[in-house]
């Protein structure tokens, strides 16, 4: 996700469309990546452990960008 | 005469240009493929523009991860130059060794029309031999070409005179300060959004961009100077 201090051109672009379109109430959109990863993994922290190091290493640019990792099925943490 | 490799990743599409205006500007200059380790004892790393590995994930972050990379990073650790272009610039930001990063144009729109860019800083081994101020006409053809930096990076980078070039009359793309182009702390390392490449012969629409590859070549030909200066004067003593 773009970081939230950055200007999101798209995500601004699809808030304005949703106003257009009459859906009210819409304070701020913003657009981002979800990537989706199948881990063998030891256990559900090792799988998250190992995600977060992936986004800190290549998936995520921590200058541009923020992330969460989430287990499938599970809020992200 | 310098010698100065022209990295090419897969996706790369500025090389050849690049190779030429280093070429025409008097330079020994050549290609190395991204798999290569090996800079071929390079005086200069030029990272041309293009969408290497089809700009997947994000622009340039695939790319730095290319073997060629640890060579350019040992290069540039040494205090050897280093130009990114475009593509090239979103490498070096990816790969840590320009601060910032580029994200998409303000407007969404991928850009391809001259810009007007303004020299701020003169010191560096690409711009050496212009003159600070001066606006130059160069192309830009960009997509992620917004320059983003925190606001803290941003007043150091202004504070050590570290942005080397700057968008004027507009800013095409959003722009943090409306950078175009930006140096490392030590000055060897250099990002430019727009192509100076495409800009190295009257025929080429104007030869405004032709001085950042005779800036190298003059740069080096300066420091060989000394060097046999300071041989000479070792002589003498002994």
């Amino acid at each position: 996700m773009p970081r939230a201090a950055l200007l999101d051109p798209q995500g601004q672009a699809v808030e304005h469309a949703l106003q257009a379109l009459g859906f009210e109430g819409v304070a701020r959109v913003r657009v981002g990546k979800h990537l989706v990863l199948e881990l063998t993994a030891a256990s559900p922290d090792d799988a998250l452990a190992r995600a977060r190091a992936m986004c800190d290493r290549l998936l995520a640019n921590p200058v541009t960008e923020d992330y969460d990792v989430a287990l499938d099925g599970e809020a992200p943490r | 005469m310098t010698r100065v490799a022209v990295i090419v990743f897969p996706g790369s599409n500025c090389d050849a240009d690049t190779l030429a205006a280093a070429r025409q500007a008097g330079s020994d200059a050549y290609f190395v493929w991204h798999r290569d380790g090996d800079l071929r004892q390079a005086d200069v790393v030029i990272l041309p523009g293009g969408f290497s590995y089809g700009d997947y994930l994000r622009s340039g972050a695939i790319a730095r991860f290319s073997p060629v990379m640890a060579a350019v990073t040992a290069h540039a650790r040494a205090g050897g130059p280093v130009l990114g272009i475009c593509n090239g610039f979103q490498i070096l930001c990816e790969a840590g060794l320009l601060p910032g990063g580029l994200m998409r144009n303000a407007r969404l729109r991928f850009l391809s029309r001259p810009v007007w860019v303004r020299v701020e800083q003169t010191g560096t081994p690409f711009t050496c031999l212009y003159e600070k101020g001066e606006v130059l006409e160069l192309p830009i053809a960009h997509g992620d070409g917004r320059y983003v930096v925190d606001a803290r990076t941003a007043a150091e980078l202004e504070a050590t005179n570290r942005v080397v070039w700057r968008y004027v009359r507009d800013n095409p793309n959003g722009s943090t300060n409306d950078i175009a182009g930006v140096a490392n702390a030590a000055g060897n390392v250099v990002g430019i959004m727009p192509h100076p490449e495409r800009r190295t012969a009257p025929a080429l629409g104007g030869q405004d961009g032709a001085r950042v590859f005779h800036s190298m070549e003059a740069r080096h030909a300066t420091q060989h100077a000394v060097d046999v200066r300071a041989v000479d004067d070792r002589h003498l003593r002994v």
